[in-house]
């Protein structure tokens, strides 16, 4: 065991090392003069030779990159080009508290729509509430977020004013409901599906026979004894889900105006505002390394099987 | 949905045939090697096409989404770019849908439904190159891994694992912002994106595969590595690899729609779906076709690749197919 998680935690940090370097070459590649943006359409050739050996532009490939990985060390992930003199981590940080919110609100929603759901389904395979739950689940899956953003935004925001339009305000919640629905529903139609397959194959094994044998409720057996089983993927899941929206939902964010990470990396492509950019991709990048070894560790801690092979 | 992605499909280490029932079928695998050209296979396509209406409905759309790809100029009434004088109403908001223009018109006055027939041949195009690029890269990383093992596979897997912690949107978003927005760097990026799911999956299978005893036998005659990939493994991989790219498509399609919303993807004036909406939203109250014209169209598209894939899983697959029956 020890063993195991000094090899996963050994190969989060080479990844997560492979993470900074490609984003570090993202920056590089950039086509044009970083200087050249910083220093605006108009500024001298002497002006953008001096920004860039202040920059550090200069100096050769590997220079650069040891002095990149030793700010980002300090958790400095350099200045803003469009926003002038401030710092990227300082942005995503007052950004930060929006995207956590709407990620556990999308997660809420993945539970409290893929798990009954998925339950009810398994129940009564074939009937008719199984085959509405697999079509509502495949629309889900296949709706593109934006559009179904919109349509809650237009149909339940501005026909009939249940909800804000968009932004922010008091309230927050208010204001978030639709945006955490319309990111939980692809994952909520996920859940429901693998709750119903996961559910139909435990229904099939011994112990469910022997406890039906012995006369025990359908629902009981359901919610006792076969949800147990269903609930170690889906919470291996909701893990990943967490670190994947942790990084910044973009599109959400966008379409109702969240003024989150995700948004933060939007108006950084219109400026094309390198710093801003590598440094949210690689927030996300990190999130996500990150959730899937926690995910990874307590997974093996909850599940003895699984702890006993990776001894 | 990016986690999901290579943990909940059915187990694609099966090889086709294994588990077919019909007797007829036994005696034809017996005779000839478990491959796409198996005979029985047509005739096979034709009797589950039939039991199954979702299945045959969703092929029916891609077949016809194909056809109007293919034949955009022949099929679209009018020039999609060209705007129409009286494509506008005289206080200048688009046309509603009437017998001139069946989808009414967009805010520049141009027609949505021939707009509507190029943006399908942008998003299958864009859909079917990315996938098949990000296939081919990702056959060859996950084949060499999963084969050579060792170092090289730790490299290759940590190399995917990198790739794989930066969420697909974002990360396909962040190339673009700094290659440039046009086609071919969306299809690039897409592919550059998506490849590692499909590395994965191809390392997954070649483990299983080069234990299995046809492999072993190939090396002991002396086989080159590079033959027994090509024509030994690779074969048993068509399969799995077709199921896993007809839902790659839907991917890229919802990718490449998310990028050209943001005003990222495929430039103006060319007609996409993630554009037209994206154009359609500040005119939604008066002129709402806009907006529902392409959403339903990407559902529907996105939703027959699904829908298609999974028949094609428990076609091709069947040892995996008994599962959520």
């Amino acid at each position: 065991m020890t063993g195991w998680l000094a090899r996963r935690l050994a190969q989060m940090i080479i990844v997560v090392f492979g993470v900074v370097t490609l984003a570090f070459l993202f920056a590089y590649i950039v086509p044009g003069n970083p200087a050249r943006l910083v220093a605006g359409p108009n500024a001298s050739p002497e002006a953008v030779a001096s920004i860039a050996r202040q920059l550090g532009l200069d100096r050769p490939l590997w220079s650069q990159y040891v002095s990149y990985v030793g700010r980002l060390a300090h958790g400095n992930l350099g200045v803003s080009f469009a926003l002038q003199g401030r710092s990227v981590s300082g942005e995503i940080w007052h950004a930060l508290p929006y995207t956590v919110l709407l990620a556990i609100g999308g997660v809420i929603w993945e539970i409290a729509l893929g798990i009954p759901i998925g339950i009810a389904a398994a129940y009564r395979p074939r009937s008719i509430m199984d085959r509405f739950s697999t079509l509502g689940a495949l629309v889900g899956l296949s709706a593109p977020p934006f559009w179904l953003g919109l349509m809650l935004l237009y149909y339940l925001g501005y026909k009939l004013t249940l909800f804000p339009l968009s932004g922010t305000g008091h309230p927050l919640i208010w204001y978030l409901i639709l945006p955490t629905f319309t990111l939980g529903v692809g994952g909520a139609a996920w859940y429901s599906r693998m709750v119903r397959t996961t559910m139909l194959e435990v229904l099939r094994s011994p112990y469910i026979e022997f406890a039906r044998l012995k006369g025990m409720p359908e629902r009981t057996i359901l919610l006792r004894h076969a949800l147990r089983h269903v609930l170690t993927p889906v919470i291996t899941m909701l893990g990943m889900d967490l670190g994947y929206f942790l990084g910044g939902v973009l599109i959400i964010e966008s379409v109702f105006g969240l003024p989150g990470v995700g948004q933060l990396a939007y108006s950084a492509i219109d400026t094309l505002d390198i710093p801003m950019i590598t440094g949210t991709v690689l927030v996300a990048a990190v999130f996500m390394v990150v959730m899937s070894f926690v995910v990874d560790v307590a997974y093996t801690l909850v599940d003895p099987r699984v702890r006993l092979s990776r001894r | 949905m990016t986690a999901p992605l290579d943990q909940h499909l059915p187990d694609p280490a099966a090889v086709p045939s294994e588990a077919v029932s019909d007797p007829e079928l036994i005696a034809a695998g017996l005779a000839a090697e478990p491959t796409l050209t198996q005979p029985g296979l047509g005739r096979r396509t034709l009797e589950s096409l039939r039991r199954d209406p979702v299945a045959l409905i969703s092929v029916l759309v891609v077949v016809c989404l194909a056809i109007v790809a293919i034949f955009a100029p022949e099929l679209a009434p009018y020039n999609p770019l060209h705007a129409f004088p009286n494509g506008l109403a005289a206080d200048g908001a688009p046309v509603h849908p009437d017998s001139t223009f069946l989808l009414g018109t967009d805010p520049n006055g141009r027609d949505v439904l021939s707009r509507m027939i190029f943006g399908a041949r942008v998003s299958l195009l864009v859909g079917v190159v990315a996938t098949g690029l990000a296939s081919i890269i990702g056959i060859i990383i996950g084949g060499i891994a999963g084969y050579a093992g060792g170092v090289t596979e730790s490299i290759l897997m940590r190399l995917t694992d990198v790739v794989l912690s930066f969420p697909i949107l974002l990360f396909c978003i962040a190339l673009i912002a700094i290659t440039g927005p046009n086609t071919r760097n969306v299809v690039l990026v897409i592919a550059f994106g998506y490849w590692t799911y499909l590395a994965r999956i191809v390392r997954g299978l070649v483990l299983s595969l080069k234990e299995r005893e046809f492999v072993t036998a190939a090396r002991t005659l002396g086989v080159s590595h590079a033959k027994i990939l090509r024509r030994h493994i690779l074969p048993h991989l068509v399969p799995a690899i077709i199921v896993y790219s007809t839902l790659g498509v839907a991917t890229s399609i919802l990718i490449e729609a998310s990028l050209s919303y943001l005003g990222i993807g495929v430039p103006i004036p060319q007609a996409s779906w993630g554009q037209m909406i994206s154009q359609g939203q500040e005119y939604f109250q008066t002129a709402p076709w806009l907006l529902i014209a392409p959403g339903v169209a990407l559902i529907i598209t996105v939703l027959a690749f699904n829908l298609a894939g999974d028949w094609l899983t428990d076609l091709l697959d069947p040892a995996t197919a008994e599962i959520g029956r």
